[in-house]
């Protein structure tokens, strides 16, 4: 049986270690940050809550791009347009929640577009004073825009670098499209100055500590729906699909539709990070669309280990901590050089990532007596033809 | 000599509705930029037989497994499959899939990352949409179906390895299994014992045969002494379209065959 699998049994116990190691962040930095007076030596600043908010964004985002790009081989060079959607979805209800509060006093229009002298909210505006509808908002746009692009992408049969190059197509149009003024989504200045999110001030501690919490649950939650799909027979036909796409059309297995399923799901994901991300920060702006942005989300996949969805998120932490870290001292402006030295060394020197190469290592260590086992099996095979080989 | 192996047969156009034909082609032709990969091909695979398909390299074998399968668009002629009810150069890869053609990759092509059983669960007769495999559970009836498949093609006692760490006939039978498992009423086998030894090729014809006794087989196939194993009707290939017909006695003795493939 599958189950009976050593490399699978050490990743069932990593499926109950990742929530376990989530949630114990997420009652201990609360803790730290809250319970302890500020000359302690354990206190944690608030600015660390807030960083580490950011970072669990940062790791759902590598998830969603893991569970396409690791087990269906779909790279996405575009997957930071569907987090910016979600982004852009929350930031819509947060400006709503501003209010009066705005510099022009507005009760409904958001400030930019008073400054604009645009006589009403956009029809697309609607509704998103509504926490629910926002957050129905975070899940569908992106969602509904993967579907639509996937059904076209993968009916057609694009795959590999064309289909990596028109996803950053689409993330470059959406980056022009917000860039606009006219767009309604406050232009190059995106939508920020957010006061409350449902009643709670955005800058006080507990909201920073409970925004941090939701993280790291919706984080675990996606993780586990990740664990969910990939451990499944559809998850095996995704590997499938990954090793030998026209195999698995010939065995009968509709590939576009197995592609579009996952791909949707995962641009969900991606929606449900930016809108966690967006409060966390205080901005969204176009320049989160930006090319760039999707291929270091990328590289931290490829950093952590692709196809081990813990990896992904471990790359994400990593890579960051590096970028706060360098970008803040006098290594400040080589900080692109050293993520581009970290790509390429990580492709040559440990093309499956860190998780990946740890896995192949404890593997590697537990072959010697996996190898006694399988030999003592097929000497008890000794009749099969194949024996003899 | 017989009037079946006549060269370059006209066969006479036989009306679609009537056939009894389980695969049926007429007049199939393919070209690749200019290239005839096929031209005027027609033969007829009747239900229950095994059909061996010999020629030289470019003769078009393998593009007439791709035109039946869905992979290649005839550019013109009629494929028809189950006497004529389902006319294959409507449907995609999955739609012929499913209606029941089973294909064996020349190169051996199963899923190296998964284990020999998960390759056959893969490959089991089963419902293929995105819902039913999310939902997916293991039962006693495919386990034991898992079970007769390993023990026709010998794999059992490699059941749990990683597919991709397969010897290279490991890999031939394991593919065979996994279009055993998919039950098709039709199986194209695209060059089956290349790079077996001796005693691997006398088992595979053995398998074939096997199979064949419920199933419907054609086998695309080089080797002339593994032909002669199957002892069934032979159809030769040559510069895209047949070139002859028959047993092999028949065809291994027809001038024609013997001038451009067999070599005197």
């Amino acid at each position: 049986m599958m189950t009976s699998h050593p490399l699978i049994r050490l990743l069932d116990r990593g499926a109950v270690l990742f929530p376990v190691v989530l949630a114990a962040f997420a009652v201990v930095i609360p803790v730290l940050n809250l319970l302890t007076p500020e000359s302690s030596a354990l206190h944690l600043p608030t600015y660390f809550v807030a960083l580490f908010g950011k970072y669990i964004c940062y790791g759902l985002l590598a998830l969603s791009i893991d569970l396409i790009w690791g087990y269906v081989g779909i790279l996405s060079l575009g997957h930071g347009a569907f987090f910016a959607l979600g982004g852009y979805a929350m930031g819509m209800y947060l400006m709503r929640q501003i209010g009066t509060r705005g510099v022009y006093a507005n009760p409904i229009l958001p400030d930019f577009m008073v400054f604009l002298n645009w006589p009403e909210l956009p029809v697309y505006w609607y509704g998103f004073n509504h926490f629910a509808y926002a957050m129905l908002m975070v899940l569908l746009v992106p969602g509904l825009l993967a579907f639509v692009f996937g059904w076209f992408a993968f009916r057609s049969r694009v795959t590999g670098v064309y289909l990596s190059i028109i996803t950053q197509a689409m993330t470059y149009a959406l980056l022009l499209g917000f860039f606009r003024n006219n767009f309604g989504f406050g232009g190059n200045n995106g939508l920020t100055d957010f006061k409350d999110i449902l009643g709670f001030n955005v800058q006080s501690e507990a909201t920073r500590n409970s925004l941090l919490v939701i993280s790291c649950i919706m984080l675990a939650v996606c993780f586990l729906i990740c664990r969910a799909i990939v451990t499944s027979k559809f998850g095996k036909v995704l590997i499938a699909i990954r090793d030998a796409e026209s195999r698995t059309r010939f065995l009968g297995y509709r590939v576009e539709a197995y592609k579009l399923f996952v791909f949707t799901v995962s641009a969900c994901m991606a929606g449900i990070a930016g809108a966690l991300y967006v409060p966390q920060v205080g901005i969204i702006n176009p320049g989160e669309f930006a090319p760039a942005n999707s291929i270091e989300a990328v590289i931290w996949v490829a950093v952590g280990g692709r196809g081990t969805l813990t990896g992904a998120v471990l790359g994400a932490f990593v890579v960051n901590y590096a970028k706060t870290f360098f970008t803040s001292g006098f290594l400040a402006p080589y900080w692109l050089f050293m993520l581009g030295g970290l790509f390429i060394g990580t492709t040559l020197l440990m093309p499956r990532g860190i998780i990946g190469t740890y896995n192949n290592w404890r593997s590697g260590r537990s072959e010697a007596t996996e190898a006694k086992k399988s030999a003592a099996k097929e000497d008890g095979a000794i009749t099969s033809p194949h024996a003899a080989e | 000599m017989t009037d079946t192996t006549t060269a370059k047969p006209k066969p006479a156009k036989i009306d679609k509705q009537t056939t009894s034909a389980l695969l049926y082609l007429d007049g199939i032709s393919v070209s690749f930029d200019g290239f005839k990969a096929l031209n005027e091909l027609s033969f007829i695979i009747e239900p229950g037989e095994m059909r061996a398909i010999i020629g030289p390299n470019g003769a078009g074998k393998t593009t007439m497994m791709d035109v039946v399968t869905g992979k290649t668009r005839p550019d013109s002629g009629e494929v028809f499959f189950e006497a004529g009810t389902h006319d294959l150069s409507q449907l995609d890869e999955t739609e012929i899939a499913m209606l029941g053609i089973g294909r064996k990759f020349q190169k051996p092509t199963v899923f190296d990352m998964h284990t020999v059983e998960d390759n056959l669960n893969l490959a089991l007769k089963n419902d293929r949409s995105v819902r039913a495999t999310l939902m997916w559970q293991s039962s006693a009836p495919q386990e034991k179906r898992i079970d007769e498949v390993l023990d026709i093609v010998r794999l059992k006692a490699l059941r749990s390895r990683v597919a991709g760490s397969l010897s290279h006939g490991q890999k031939q039978w394991l593919e065979i299994g996994m279009l055993l498992a998919q039950e098709p009423k039709l199986l194209l086998v695209d060059e089956p014992v290349a790079g077996m030894t001796d005693a691997e090729t006398q088992q595979t014809a053995e398998l074939l045969k096997e199979i064949n006794r419920t199933k419907t087989v054609v086998v695309v196939e080089h080797d002339m002494a593994f032909v002669r194993e199957l002892g069934v009707k032979v159809t030769c290939l040559h510069e895209v379209s047949v070139l002859a017909e028959g047993t092999i006695d028949q065809v291994s003795t027809n001038d024609l065959v013997v001038e451009v493939y067999l070599g005197r």
